[in-house]
């Protein structure tokens, strides 16, 4: 089987994969690393979103071995190594940005990718930036809130829709 | 899925050369793909990479013309189109941010998916598509739906998009798979005008040429007002009628015209 070398969240990690294998695969149960959801493996709902060179992409939409020396951002990245939340994920758990909480790393990850982009989006433009990203406890008032908070804004008092 | 043999090659011309072989199939940012795959609705024995050939991945802007490398994903487009301002916000609504990270231009017109973006951009500018073999003009490339006129084992290297005095593309989101349910664009060269429709046909994009000859005689929303598409040709199902579809173009295209 092939062998895949890629950077995980500042370390070297090696696995040896089938050609078949994605990285979402790849990440949970060859390096478990089990904080990439799968929900739909369809590319539909976004669970599954790391960072691949830096941009945001559906894990169980790429064939790991595509990805030998390639720098991966997870969830599991996002924490210091004391365990304390970033700010987004602070602001994720302040604003009631998560309930069942399954979609969570992949709307982190996909935050986290806007926040690079764009410092200060408002609210159209996360609403948009998200839209690859299904919440079915359709909490996205809160998920909306806690990306304005993260990313130092005023959290609009009610929902704007 | 299925499990396969994979090509990661250096250069179009390895990439050439290892799409001879039997069962071969290219593999762009790979979202469309997949997904078939998994559902095993394709099987193919060798996949060849071609995302990230350099020489594939680029947009450039030169006398009139926007190239875009066959590998170029939709994001680096949208990105890095601006001097084809039209076609940067059609690849920058395509699905969702991660997709557009990772699906490619070359991908997308070879597929020809009829719901897809890109097909009504490149028809609609009237683009030439340029493989590893020879170029082919877009009037001539997509044939029916998901087929086109690419020979087996041909891969598209650039797409090379003239940029019109003005141009717009409309799109009726089809919000569960992001694709279009309608999408409309609108390109005027001078006097003359091209209207490309994708996500309507039973034979994928086509151009609307009664739209066309109307807005080339006067480009305004009104010439297209009270003309109409045979609704008999367009798809029905449970997303909209051919009837609803055949209103929407005419509604898009006069959208696209005062948008223009």
């Amino acid at each position: 089987m092939p062998k895949v070398t890629m950077n995980i969240n500042g370390r070297a990690r090696s696995t040896e994969v089938e050609n078949r294998t994605l990285l979402s695969t790849a990440l949970r149960e060859k390096l478990h690393l089990t904080g990439t959801h799968i929900g739909c493996d369809t590319s539909q709902c976004g669970a599954c979103v790391v960072h691949v060179n830096g941009k945001a992409v559906k894990s169980c939409a790429v064939f790991a071995v595509e990805l030998d020396g390639a720098t991966i951002d997870t969830i599991e990245g996002q924490a210091a190594p004391d365990g304390s939340l970033n700010v987004i994920q602070q602001a994720f758990k302040d604003h009631h940005g998560l309930q069942c909480g399954f979609c969570t790393p992949g709307m982190v990850m996909s935050a986290a990718a806007l926040l690079k982009d764009n410092p200060k989006p408002n609210e159209a433009e996360i609403r948009d930036y998200l839209e690859g990203n299904i919440c079915r406890c359709t909490g996205y008032q809160g998920i909306v809130n806690a990306i304005m908070a993260a990313s130092g804004q005023a959290v609009p008092a009610i929902a704007a829709e | 899925m299925y499990d396969f043999d994979l090509v990661i090659p250096s250069s179009v011309a390895d990439a050439a050369s290892a799409m001879k072989a039997d069962g071969a199939q290219a593999l762009g940012g790979g979202q469309t793909l997949l997904p078939t795959m998994k559902q095993r609705l394709a099987a193919p024995e060798v996949l060849v990479k071609l995302s990230d050939l350099a020489e594939m991945v680029g947009v450039s802007a030169a006398s009139g013309i926007l190239r875009v490398g066959g590998a170029t994903t939709h994001a680096q487009v949208a990105e890095e189109g601006a001097a084809y301002p039209a076609l940067a916000a059609l690849a920058g609504n395509i699905g969702d941010p991660a997709v557009r990270n990772r699906g490619t231009i070359g991908g997308s017109i070879a597929n020809n998916d009829p719901a897809a973006c890109y097909p009504a951009g490149a028809l609609g500018s009237g683009a030439t598509i340029i493989t590893d073999r020879r170029e082919i003009a877009a009037d001539d490339f997509f044939t029916d739906l998901f087929e086109t006129a690419l020979d087996e084992g041909e891969i598209i290297t650039a797409v090379n998009f003239p940029i019109p005095d003005a141009a717009n593309y409309q799109k009726f989101d089809q919000p569960a798979s992001r694709f279009a349910l309608v999408g409309v664009f609108v390109a005027r060269f001078g006097d003359a005008v091209r209207v490309a429709v994708t996500g309507a046909s039973n034979g994928g994009v086509f151009r609307w040429s009664v739209a066309e000859e109307a807005l080339s005689a006067d480009f305004s929303a009104s010439a297209v007002e009270g003309l109409a598409v045979n609704a008999g040709d367009m798809i029905s199902d449970l997303h909209g009628s051919a009837a609803y579809r055949a209103h929407l173009i005419g509604v898009l295209t006069r959208r696209a015209v005062q948008s223009c």
